[in-house]
């Protein structure tokens, strides 16, 4: 049967945050616009983000678009480029009002302007006093925003295409990206998309870990297509970890616990935070107390019958305290942990949680093939979100700058695409022998036979890079990681579905999803081996100090032969002076 | 929506929607379809299909955080939810 074709404008590989408000722009300027999700729209995994978005408004403190811009150099521990920073900061009030205007129920103030909170990490006057910077809807954030924008591109006639699932990118004999090859996920059936433009909106990678508290999605589909395409991921070993999930579970228990007097424990009952962190104890920063919780499972003083986590007490304050100051911890120990949390300790131990790298795009969403700082772009691909690295994270995310990025970069890549269709409107030929490839990609998993199950060896993956590449990083465990990764990658030939019809495969789609993250995991554990020094959310404790003077660059990974490159940090903002490195103090 | 009869009993497009922004909802939805669906009424499976069209936010509400739904009818589903086994 004759592979089925569609033509558009514009194809948008994903439909949380950025690939929404992209098609938003694109579709108000009546191009013709393709949303592709492999799920519903509305449940894509910025529903969950329920923080809320930083823009400088001062509806409630004094504030600048300059201080943001500070805090957030500050932030990504000087390897944010300045320019795009600068950008995003600026960006950030147009961005926040289009979403007032187009619905989004912000939390309002008395005086009817939208209401900010204040939140870790904001400052007024470039360090000073605490700032209020982030704008929320109530405690649903993330979904106000989807819902609004997925219902304005009802309106504006964007096209979905729900529930099914991007193969793999298609390029023209030129390498220039022409569409992608996708896969309806309730029928089996193949469709080939092909577009002028293309952008990637995919969103995060936390599933590559064992313990994570992304959802199922988050399984990098967009950042290993863009490998397999030749093209490099930057900065992937800055991985955001929060030092307490559920342990072998991954959901967040908030911070907001250890605040009101909860502390950690291991085996022994021994407060160890006090050993890591004598002033600080249970409240010192992240990186630091997940650290400290994994050397305490290393060093065999880990709980329960495998030894692999720790614990978070709170069952010292009373009932009422947990009940009025830590609403949800309750419900959601009891659910996912077993255990009462006003009876006995929370199982807990570092979740993954955010990815600062991804692909590397300029300010304007395109993405940037080579490693040469010269302005060079691939003409009409695009990417935007988590799943991109503009750079404004560098190597840590503030808080409420997660939103603020995919809204912001999704709506300034939809601008740019339609200033390219202009002058670039017309469909390239694309390469029979890409979609042969891509094709093939989807053939290889009818191979009937005994093998190993999708799920075997994606639980020895994840268990793999939790272990190898995750909080604890010295050079001989890390260089056995990505040796196991590499195996790993081997015994993906030797795995065979145990379903192989055709309508809802899960078991299919799962394993495409195995493929993303196993490509994805090793351009993790190779960046992570080799940046020798510790910055941010990279923390090496073989290399202890930040290091300026060689590492203030950024890493690129490319999939053939795990190449890495590095380029310089663009510390030159668009208008005004640079922030120069300093030690971060908060 | 309109229910029909064949939306019950393709599991696989359950397991498929059960799929969702959340990480909790991933877990507790995909281990109540594998441990309790199979054996529940016609009439709570044409609940839990309905459940499973309601946004993230609300579906979290009633299965992860107890509140209580304002459709009774949907108590006795979130009940089941809320005592599947997943720690």
């Amino acid at each position: 049967m004759a592979l089925e074709k569609q033509r558009f404008d514009t194809l948008i590989l994903g439909a949380g945050g950025a690939g929404l408000n992209a098609a938003l722009q694109l579709a108000n300027a009546n191009l013709k616009v393709a949303v592709v999700s492999k799920v519903f729209p509305t449940r894509s995994h910025t529903v969950a983000a329920q923080g809320g978005v930083n823009a400088a408004l001062a509806n409630v403190l004094p504030d600048n678009w300059h201080w943001h811009m500070f805090d957030t150099v500050k932030g990504s521990d000087y390897l944010g480029d300045q320019d795009a920073i600068e950008y995003m900061c600026r960006e950030a009030i147009p961005t926040v009002y289009e979403l007032e205007h187009n619905g989004v129920p912000f939390s309002r103030l008395t005086n009817g302007k939208i209401y900010q909170r204040a939140f870790g990490g904001q400052s007024q006057n470039f360090g000073g006093e605490q700032a209020a910077r982030t704008c929320a809807a109530a405690d649903r954030t993330g979904h106000a925003i989807l819902h609004t924008l997925y219902q304005q591109n009802i309106r504006a006639k964007t096209h979905f295409y729900d529930e099914y699932f991007a193969v793999d990118l298609i390029k023209d004999k030129e390498g220039i990206v022409v569409g992608a090859l996708v896969l309806n996920i309730a029928t089996g059936e193949p469709l080939l998309i092909e577009s002028t433009t293309t952008l990637l909106a995919t969103g995060g990678c936390g599933q590559v870990f064992r313990t994570t508290s992304n959802a199922h999605i988050n399984t990098g589909d967009g950042m290993a297509m863009v490998l397999r395409a030749g093209l490099p991921l930057m900065d992937m070993e800055f991985f955001q970890f929060h030092p307490t999930g559920i342990a072998g579970k991954g959901m967040l228990i908030t911070e907001g616990v250890r605040g009101e007097g909860g502390y950690l424990i291991n085996k022994d009952g021994d407060r160890f935070m006090e050993k890591y962190a004598p002033n600080a104890k249970d409240l010192a920063s992240r990186d630091v107390v997940s650290r400290s919780i994994v050397t305490e499972v290393r060093d065999g003083h880990g709980c329960g019958p495998e030894a692999d986590h720790v614990m978070l007490k709170v069952n010292h304050l009373s009932e009422d305290v947990i009940a009025k100051r830590l609403p949800g911890i309750r419900e959601s120990s009891r659910i996912f942990a077993g255990v009462d949390p006003v009876k006995d300790p929370i199982p807990v131990f570092p979740t993954a949680h955010y990815v600062m790298g991804g692909i590397p795009t300029d300010r304007f969403g395109r993405v940037m093939p080579t490693s040469e700082d010269n302005g060079e772009h691939l003409p009409g691909l695009y990417a935007a979100g988590e799943c991109a690295c503009a750079s404004v994270h560098g190597a840590n995310r503030l808080g409420g700058n997660s939103l603020l990025d995919i809204l912001v970069f999704g709506r300034l890549a939809g601008h740019n695409i339609i200033d390219y269709v202009k002058d670039n409107g017309t469909h390239r030929p694309l390469d029979e022998a890409a979609v042969e490839q891509a094709m093939g990609r989807l053939a290889r998993w009818e191979n009937k036979g005994e093998g190993l199950s999708v799920s075997q060896l994606r639980n020895e993956f994840r268990k793999t890079m939790e272990d190898h590449a995750g909080v604890f990083r010295v050079e001989e465990m890390m260089a056995e990681g990505v040796e196991k990764v590499r195996q790993i990658r081997e015994k993906l030939s030797d795995v065979r579905l145990t379903d192989h019809s055709s309508t809802f495969n899960i078991n299919r789609t799962e394993a495409l999803e195995l493929e993303n993250m196993i490509d994805v995991g090793l351009s993790i554990a190779v960046s992570a081996l080799h940046r020798k020094e510790s910055r941010g959310a990279h923390s090496r404790p073989d290399y202890p100090k930040r290091n300026d003077a060689e590492w203030m660059k950024h890493t690129l990974y490319w999939q053939e032969n795990d190449k890495l490159d590095y380029k310089g940090v663009r510390v030159q903002p668009l208008t005004v002076e640079s922030f120069p490195p300093k030690e971060r103090v908060y | 929506m309109v229910i029909q009869d064949s939306d019950l009993t393709n599991i696989e497009r359950l397991r498929w929607q059960c799929r969702r922004g959340m990480l909790e909802l991933d877990v507790l939805l995909e281990a109540f379809l594998e441990q309790r669906y199979v054996a529940l009424s016609p009439r709570l499976k044409r609940h839990f299909v309905q459940l499973l069209e309601f946004p993230d936010p609300v579906i979290h509400a009633w299965c992860v955080q107890g509140q209580r739904p304002e459709d009774e009818e949907f108590a006795e589903l979130i009940s089941s939810i809320r005592a599947t086994s997943v720690a």
